[in-house]
């Protein structure tokens, strides 16, 4: 294993998250080491959804502390940071270019490296950049690829990744878990949240069970739990 | 990362939607098309008469109707929760403000220019006082309504009634505003009084809540 794989990119301490009285997270401690691919799995209602907002800075910790990518304050972080989540996060009414030109300005990507910078992310999530139509008009497949394509749009260092093969159809699944081992494989560290686990068996380096907002174990196998 | 370019970026998008869509200019412009003919029947005023009340006969109109582009501005945020990426994203909750801010400010000023000559129309308008005084008037106004209203709109916008939370929080806050623009329009077309207090009234209130609006903005972005 490299220096760079050895060093943690999320340490989690005593987090815990709540909404009111409902505690989402309950004490989440652990580290998660760069380059991997982590899948994080548990019932509705585990925390997995808050864990991984919570990495993002969508969600505050009430108590406990998290660091990211070696950062404590969550916005020094952000711009190393790709986000997909359940619903889409694009403009139904643009087309997936004319999502994705925006969303590089939000990051500075320069004028000059826009177009390209977009043009492979849609590249890499195999669609097609000169695809005119709205994305309110292209199927669920298509917009989850395009969601992943806009996560990918900054070339992040941590890729979170929330319910990435909910209403897709099998093939669409399996050619999404294609796309996450191979961000993985370019040296990205990535949380998928998902209920669909086996998609990921074949390229997963890590299972992490949730259980009523605490991690209760951490498998190298999907079959590995006790 | 440029402040700027990322406020253009947001504001072109906004333009952009809402050119597409144009969800919040039609609802706005039928609500103010049925307030002036309403009104228009049910008081059939004289000239004089018109000039008195059609300070606040048109800045109600707008109020109302400015509350349609106010509340679509944040809800097409809210669609597949297009907010997370912005909140996820490395750039400042400002640009976005400002952004919002202008875009409501232009879909109101289209509004107002559409509008205003229908009630010209109507009610038999013609100004007694300096009519380019009414220009510095709109501006100031629209400025005052948009401003605190995209500021309160992205506070109620996890509320579960948003749609009447808003009017709630910003009607109240926005009697100061809604005094001077009233006040002043009507000193302009009645040329009986100088609009000078009214729009120094104007100029005060928003440079107070402008301020007021930036500095809270990213508490309010951040909220959960």
């Amino acid at each position: 294993m490299s220096e760079t794989q050895s060093t943690p990119v999320v340490v989690a301490d005593g987090l815990i998250k709540q909404f009111g009285r409902f505690a989402a997270l309950r004490g989440v401690t652990g580290e998660f080491a760069a380059g991997k691919l982590y899948v994080i799995l548990g019932d509705n209602g585990a925390g997995k959804t808050t864990l991984l907002r919570t990495i993002a800075g969508l969600a505050h910790a009430t108590r406990g502390v998290i660091s990211v990518l070696g950062f404590a304050h969550i916005n020094e972080a952000r711009s190393q940071i790709g986000y997909m989540a359940h619903p889409s996060l694009l403009y139904d009414e643009m087309s997936g270019m004319e999502n994705l030109r925006y969303f590089s300005e939000l990051y500075g990507i320069s004028a000059a490296d826009v177009d390209k910078k977009c043009r492979d992310a849609i590249n890499a999530v195999k669609l097609d950049p000169d695809l005119d139509r709205p994305v309110g008009q292209y199927s669920q497949g298509m917009r989850q690829r395009m969601s992943l394509a806009r996560a990918l749009l900054n070339d992040p260092k941590l890729l979170l990744l929330d319910e990435p093969f909910s209403n897709v159809d099998a093939r669409s699944a399996a050619e999404m878990a294609i796309l996450v081992a191979q961000a993985r494989d370019r040296g990205k560290t990535v949380f998928v949240v998902t209920h669909q686990p086996a998609q990921l068996e074949a390229y997963a380096d890590e299972f992490i069970w949730m259980e009523l907002g605490r991690i209760v174990d951490r498998t190298a196998t999907l079959g590995g739990r006790q | 990362m440029s402040f700027l370019a990322i406020t253009r970026a947001t504001l072109a998008k906004d333009i952009r939607l809402e050119w597409r869509s144009k969800d919040a200019i039609n609802a706005m412009l039928f609500f103010s098309l049925l307030v002036v003919v309403i009104f228009s029947f049910a008081f059939d005023p004289t000239a004089e008469e018109s000039r008195r009340i059609a300070g606040g006969l048109v800045w109600v109109a707008f109020l109302f109707a400015a509350i349609v582009a106010l509340n679509q501005t944040w809800a097409r945020e809210l669609r597949n929760q297009v907010l997370d990426a912005y909140r996820v994203s490395p750039a400042p909750a400002t640009p976005l403000f400002i952004a919002k801010a202008f875009g409501n400010f232009i879909f109101v000023a289209v509004l107002e220019a559409l509008m205003t000559p229908l009630f010209v129309a109507f009610y038999k308008l013609r100004p007694l006082g300096p009519s380019w005084q009414l220009i510095p008037i709109a501006v100031l106004g629209t400025w005052a309504l948009v401003v605190n209203g995209t500021f309160f709109a992205a506070m109620s916008l996890r509320t579960r009634a948003r749609e009447i939370m808003l009017p709630l929080l910003l009607f109240p806050l926005s009697i100061p505003a809604l005094l001077g623009m009233v006040n002043s329009t009507a000193a302009v077309l009645t040329g009986e009084t100088s609009p000078t207090f009214w729009i120094a009234l104007l100029v005060a209130y928003d440079v107070v809540f402008t301020t007021a609006c930036l500095l809270m903005f990213e508490a309010v972005l951040e909220a959960e």
